[in-house]
C-alpha cells in the first residue's frame, strides 16, 4: 500500500461537510471542517456531545449511515483521496488502513462468536493467510495489547472478558491489518476510571510503536491532555480552535475553548475556579447566524451575530475561528481606543 | 446446568399439573360422567353401582389423583360418542397430524426466515414491498379462507391436488401409517400443509425482518463494518446468526401452535388426524376426547419448551455461561 | 352563532380539535393513505352493520320472504342471474347481499363484545395483579401464563364445548351469541393484563398513588381513579390488533359449526354454508362472504398496524 512520502500528512480533511435529511428538513451535522494529522501523531477531538465528534469520525472511515452523506469537501488518506470511492473499495480501506474503536467494548464485539473467531476473521479478509497462520498472529497481538495468557484466552467469549480487558481484544481488533490510522471514538468512556489510564497508555504506545496517526475522540479534556499532540475544540459542527495541545490547554483562544478548560478539574486548582459555560450548545436545527458560539459567548459583538467566522493562523500551527483575533478587528479596536 | 434443568422439569410438573386439574374439573364436573355412559333404562341400583365402581363419591382430592395417576399412563377412559378408549382414538390419529404439523413447520421456516431476511436486507425494494405486502394478507387472512381457497384453485378449478384426506397410506411398524411414502399421500398433503403453515410463515417472516433490522442497528455490526468485513459475512454470518437466536424460541412454541392449529385445517381438508377428532368431541360434549386432548396439547408444549429453552443454551454462550454457573 | 350563548366553550372546543389535528399521530395518519383508505372501510362496514336492515333488500332471516325456488342463483351478470339478487342467492334462495349485511353485523357485534369482555377482565386482573402484588399476582399471573402456552382458537373451542354442556337444555339460538363472546372473552385476556400489570407496578410506587393512600382512599377507587388512566395508553393498540383477531376467531368457530347456527348466520356461518357448495360450482356463495371477511380484518389489522408504529416513536 501507498505509504505517506515523508511530510505528508497520514491524514487530511478539506472542508468536510455532512448533512442528514430528516422529515424537517436537512441538517448539517459537520460544516465546512479541515485538519490534518501527521504519522505518528495523535490528534485529540472535542466538544459537547452533538458537535460532531464522532460524525467526522464515521465520515473518515465511510460509515455515514443514511439519511446522512457526505456532502461535500474532501478526505484523502496518505495522498489518496478516499471519499469519493465506491463502497467496495472503501470496505477493503476499513479495517486494513484505518482501524476503529468504539466506546463500549461491551456492544462492539459479536457475543455469538469467540475473540478467536473475530480476530481471524478480521485478518483473513483484509490479508492472504491460512486460518493457522492468523490465528498466530491473532494469539501475537492479543500478547502486545497485554491479555495475559493469549493463546488461552483466544477461545473465549466476549462475556468472558471484564470491560478493559474487552476493550483491549477490541483495540487487537483495530490494529490486526497494521492501519496507518486509527480512529479512537471515546474509547474510555464506558470503562473504570481505574482501567481508562491503563488503555490510554496502550493505545499512545501501540500508536508508538507503530508510528500510527490517532484521531481521539472524547470530551474528556483530561484524556486529550495526557495524550494528545494536537486538538482540535469542535462546536456545533465546526472547528473553533485547534492547535498544539499544549498551548490550546494553557493559553486558549476561542472564548468556548477558554471556557472548556476553566471546566478540567485539576488538582493543584480550587475547586472555585471551576467555571460552567451558561447556557447549552444549540440544537442542528436551530444553529443561529453568525458564529454559532454568540449566544453563550462571554465576549460577543455585533459581527458575532451576522458574520461567520473563518479560522485564521493566529500563532504558528494554531488556527481560531474568532473575530476577536481577526487582525483587521484588532486595528479597528485600537483605533477606537482614546 | 443439571440445576436449572431440574428447575426447569419442575416448573413443567407444576404446568401439567394444573393443565390436568382442569381436565379433571371437566370430566368429573362438566355434565355427569356415569349419565353418559348409562341408558335412559338403565336401574337405579346400576347407575349407584357404576358410580362406586368409578370412584365418583371418594373425597374429590382421592379422584384428582386418581385422574392424573391415569393421566401419567396415558389412560383417559371410554369416548362417549365412539364408545373405545381415548388413548386409541387419539394413537389412531396421532401420525396423521405430526405428519402434517411436520411438513408445515418445515415450509413455514424453510420459507419464512429467507423472506424475512431479505425484507430485512432490501427494505426499500419492491419485492421487499410485495413480501411485507402479503405477509399482512397472511395474518388477515383466516386460515379456513387459505384452505377453501387453494382447494378451489388446485382441486375444483385445475383438478391437480386432491381436496380431501391423505391419498393412500402406507402401515410403518405396529402403529405409525405414513403419507410420506405413497405420490397421492405426498400430494395430499401439500394443500393442507400450506394451509396450516401460511399463518406461521408470515409470522416468522416478520419476526425475522424485525429481529435483524434490530440486530443491524447494534454496535456490533458497525464495529464489523469498521473492521471492513465484507458485507455477505456481516449479513450472513454476524447479522443472521444473531437475529436467529430468539427466533428459536417463536419458532419453537410455534410448532406446537402449529398441532393445535390443525384443528382447523383437518375440517377443511376433512384430514384424518387428532384435531379432527376434538372438534368432533366439542360439538358433541365429548368430554373424556377433549380433556385428554387438552392434556396432550398441555405436555407437547411443556417439551417443546423445555427443548427450546436447552437449544437456546446451546446457541448463546452468554446464556450457557450463565446455567453453568447456576 | 351558538357560541354567543356560551362563549367559553367554543375556545376550548376548537383547542381540543387543533391538538388532535397538530398533534403527530395526526400528522402520519394523513401521510398513509394506505392507513386513511383502512381507516374508511373500517368506517364504512361499521356503517353498514349499524343501519343493515336500512340498506338491505331483504330481511333474509323472515321467512315469508325467502323462497327456495330463488336457491342458489348466480350473481345477475351471469347467465340465469337475477337483477333482484345483485350477487346471487345461497342455497335456501336468501338474497347474498342481504345475508352478508345482516352477517356482517353479526361477526361485529361478537367482535366487539367479545373484546371487550377480554378487555373488562384483563384490565381488571392485571390493576389488581400489579397493585397488590405478592401472592394475588403471583396467581393471578401464573395462570395467565399458563394460559399463554394454549393458542386462543383452542381455549375458545374449549370454553365453547364447555359452556355448551353446562348450558345443556337451553337452545342454541338462545345462547350462542354471548357464548362466542365468552370464549373470545376468555381466550384473550393475557395481553392486557400482562401489559396492565407492568405500567401498575411502575404506577404503584409514584408519589401520587402513595399520597391517596396516605388519605386513605378505598384501594379500588384509587386503581380506578388514579392508576387506571395514567396505564390505560398502550391498550388502545392491543384493542385495534385484538379486534381483528376476535372477528377471525369467531368466524373460525362459526365456520367450524361451533359458532353460530345457520338461523343467525355471520360472514364465518355463511362461509361454511358457502364451503359445502364449492364443488357443485356455486362459487359466489362462499365467494363474497369470504372477500368481506378478509378486507374487514385485513382493514382492522393495518389501522392496528399503524396504530402500533405511530405510538411507538422508536420504530419510526
Amino acid at each position: 500500500m501507498s505509504s505517506p512520502l515523508p511530510g505528508q500528512p497520514v491524514l487530511s480533511v478539506r472542508d468536510l461537510r455532512v448533512e442528514f435529511a430528516t422529515r424537517r428538513g436537512v441538517l448539517k451535522a459537520i460544516d465546512g471542517v479541515s485538519f490534518d494529522i501527521a504519522r505518528g501523531e495523535v490528534l485529540g477531538v472535542v466538544g459537547e456531545s452533538g458537535a460532531g465528534k464522532s460524525v467526522t469520525g464515521s465520515a473518515v472511515i465511510g460509515l455515514i449511515e443514511p439519511p446522512g452523506r457526505i456532502a461535500g469537501g474532501e478526505i484523502v488518506l496518505s495522498g489518496e483521496r478516499i471519499d469519493n470511492l465506491p463502497a467496495e473499495a472503501l470496505r477493503r480501506i476499513r479495517g486494513k488502513r484505518i482501524g476503529m474503536i468504539f466506546q463500549d467494548p461491551l456492544t462492539s464485539l459479536n457475543p455469538l462468536y469467540t475473540v478467536a473467531e473475530q480476530l481471524v476473521e478480521t485478518i483473513r479478509t483484509h490479508e492472504d493467510m491460512t486460518a493457522r497462520q492468523a490465528r498466530t498472529r491473532a494469539i501475537d497481538l492479543l500478547a502486545e495489547v497485554g491479555i495475559p495468557a493469549p493463546e488461552r484466552r483466544i477461545d473465549s467469549y466476549p462475556h468472558e472478558f471484564s470491560g478493559g480487558m474487552r476493550q483491549r481484544v477490541v483495540i487487537a481488533l483495530a490494529l490486526c491489518a497494521g492501519p496507518e490510522l486509527i480512529i479512537a471514538d471515546e474509547p474510555t468512556t464506558a470503562l473504570d476510571v481505574s482501567v481508562q489510564a491503563q488503555i490510554i497508555t496502550l493505545l499512545k504506545k501501540l500508536c508508538r510503536d507503530h508510528g500510527t496517526a490517532v484521531m481521539l475522540v472524547t470530551h474528556d479534556m483530561g484524556v486529550i491532555a495526557e495524550t494528545a499532540d494536537r486538538v482540535a475544540v469542535m462546536y456545533a459542527g465546526r472547528i473553533a480552535e485547534i492547535g498544539p495541545v499544549r498551548e490550546v490547554v494553557s493559553r486558549p483562544l476561542h472564548p468556548y475553548a477558554a471556557g472548556l478548560m476553566g471546566a478540567i478539574p485539576t488538582l493543584d486548582q480550587d475547586i472555585g475556579r471551576l467555571v460552567q459555560i451558561p447556557g447549552s450548545m444549540p440544537r442542528l436545527t436551530a444553529i443561529p447566524p453568525g458564529c454559532a458560539f454568540n449566544p453563550r459567548c462571554p465576549r460577543v459583538f455585533d459581527r458575532c451575530r451576522v458574520d461567520r467566522p473563518e479560522p485564521i493562523e493566529h500563532r504558528p500551527a494554531h488556527k481560531v475561528a474568532c473575530h476577536l483575533y481577526d487582525p483587521a478587528e484588532r486595528s479597528a479596536a485600537l483605533e477606537a481606543q482614546p | 446446568m443439571t440445576a436449572f434443568i431440574l428447575r426447569r422439569l419442575l416448573q413443567s410438573l407444576g404446568v401439567l399439573i394444573a393443565v390436568a386439574l382442569i381436565a379433571f374439573l371437566m370430566f368429573r364436573f362438566v355434565g355427569d360422567p356415569v349419565n353418559q355412559m348409562v341408558g335412559i333404562d338403565t336401574p337405579q341400583a346400576e347407575v349407584a353401582r357404576l358410580r362406586q365402581e368409578l370412584g365418583l363419591n371418594d373425597p374429590i382430592l382421592v379422584q384428582i389423583a386418581r385422574f392424573i395417576a391415569n393421566a401419567a399412563r396415558f389412560e383417559f377412559g371410554i369416548s362417549y360418542q365412539f364408545r373405545l378408549p381415548v388413548t386409541q382414538l387419539l394413537a389412531e390419529r396421532a401420525p396423521a397430524t405430526l405428519e402434517l404439523a411436520l411438513v408445515s413447520a418445515i415450509f413455514s421456516l424453510a420459507v419464512g426466515i429467507p423472506m424475512g431476511v431479505y425484507t430485512a436486507l432490501r427494505r426499500d425494494s419492491a419485492l421487499a414491498k410485495a413480501f411485507q405486502a402479503v405477509s399482512l394478507i397472511g395474518v388477515s387472512l383466516p386460515t379456513f379462507l387459505i384452505g377453501i381457497l387453494l382447494i378451489y384453485l388446485f382441486a375444483v378449478t385445475l383438478g391437480w391436488l386432491p381436496s380431501f384426506g391423505r391419498g393412500q397410506v402406507v402401515r410403518l411398524g405396529s402403529g405409525w401409517s405414513t403419507g410420506l411414502l405413497t405420490v397421492s399421500g405426498l400430494k395430499a398433503l401439500i394443500l393442507p400443509s400450506i394451509t396450516l403453515g401460511l399463518f406461521q410463515m408470515t409470522l416468522i417472516m416478520r419476526l425475522v425482518r424485525a429481529e435483524m433490522l434490530e440486530v443491524l442497528r447494534t454496535d456490533y455490526i458497525k464495529f464489523a463494518r469498521a473492521r471492513g468485513l465484507k458485507t455477505r459475512a456481516i449479513h450472513f454470518g454476524h447479522a443472521l446468526k444473531n437475529t436467529l437466536v430468539p427466533v428459536i424460541t417463536i419458532a419453537g412454541l410455534q410448532l406446537g401452535s402449529i398441532i393445535a392449529f390443525a384443528i382447523i385445517t383437518e375440517t377443511v381438508f376433512q384430514w384424518p388426524g387428532m384435531g379432527l377428532l376434538f372438534l368432533k368431541a366439542v360439538q358433541s360434549v365429548d368430554i373424556p376426547i377433549m380433556a385428554a386432548y387438552l392434556m396432550m396439547i398441555g405436555f407437547l408444549f411443556v417439551v417443546i419448551n423445555l427443548v427450546v429453552d436447552l437449544l437456546y443454551a446451546l446457541v448463546d454462550p452468554r446464556l450457557r455461561a450463565t446455567i453453568g454457573s447456576a | 352563532m351558538s357560541s354567543i350563548d356560551t362563549p367559553a366553550a367554543a375556545p376550548v372546543r376548537t383547542s381540543r380539535l387543533r391538538r388532535i389535528l397538530d398533534s403527530d399521530i395526526y400528522a402520519s395518519f394523513r401521510s398513509s393513505r394506505v392507513t386513511m383508505a383502512a381507516a374508511f372501510i373500517v368506517a364504512a362496514m361499521m356503517l353498514a352493520a349499524l343501519f343493515a336492515p336500512l340498506l338491505a333488500t331483504m330481511n333474509p332471516f323472515d321467512p315469508a320472504q325467502v323462497f327456495l325456488m330463488n336457491a342458489s342463483l348466480p350473481p345477475s351478470w351471469l347467465a340465469n342471474g337475477d337483477a333482484q339478487f345483485i350477487i346471487g342467492t345461497d342455497d335456501q334462495g336468501r338474497d347474498l347481499y342481504s345475508a352478508i349485511l345482516y352477517g356482517l353485523r353479526v361477526s361485529l357485534a361478537v367482535g366487539f363484545a367479545g373484546v371487550a369482555l377480554a378487555a373488562t377482565l384483563g384490565i381488571g386482573l392485571g390493576l389488581i395483579a400489579g397493585y397488590f402484588g405478592g401472592r394475588i399476582d403471583a396467581i393471578i399471573m401464573r395462570i395467565a401464563d399458563i394460559q399463554l402456552t394454549f393458542p386462543a382458537i383452542l381455549i375458545a373451542l374449549l370454553v365453547d364445548g364447555v359452556v355448551h354442556a353446562l348450558l345443556k337444555g337451553t337452545s342454541r339460538e338462545d345462547t350462542a351469541f354471548w357464548v362466542l363472546a365468552l370464549s373470545i372473552g376468555l381466550s384473550f385476556w393475557v395481553q392486557y393484563a400482562r401489559t396492565i400489570r407492568g405500567s401498575t407496578l411502575v404506577e404503584r410506587n409514584k408519589d401520587y398513588v402513595q399520597a391517596a393512600r396516605l388519605v386513605g382512599l378505598p384501594a379500588p377507587l384509587i386503581m380506578i381513579r388514579h392508576v387506571l388512566p395514567n396505564v390505560i395508553g398502550p391498550v388502545l393498540v392491543i384493542l385495534t390488533i385484538n379486534l381483528g383477531l376476535a372477528i377471525i376467531t369467531e368466524a373460525t368457530l362459526s365456520f367450524l359449526g361451533v359458532g353460530l347456527p345457520p338461523t343467525q348466520p355471520s360472514l364465518g356461518t355463511l362461509i361454511n354454508i358457502g364451503n359445502q357448495y364449492l364443488f357443485s360450482g356455486d362459487w359466489w356463495i362462499v365467494a363474497f362472504p369470504g372477500t368481506t371477511l378478509a378486507v374487514l380484518v385485513l382493514a382492522v389489522n393495518l389501522l392496528g398496524d399503524w396504530l402500533r408504529d405511530a405510538l411507538n416513536p422508536r420504530l419510526r
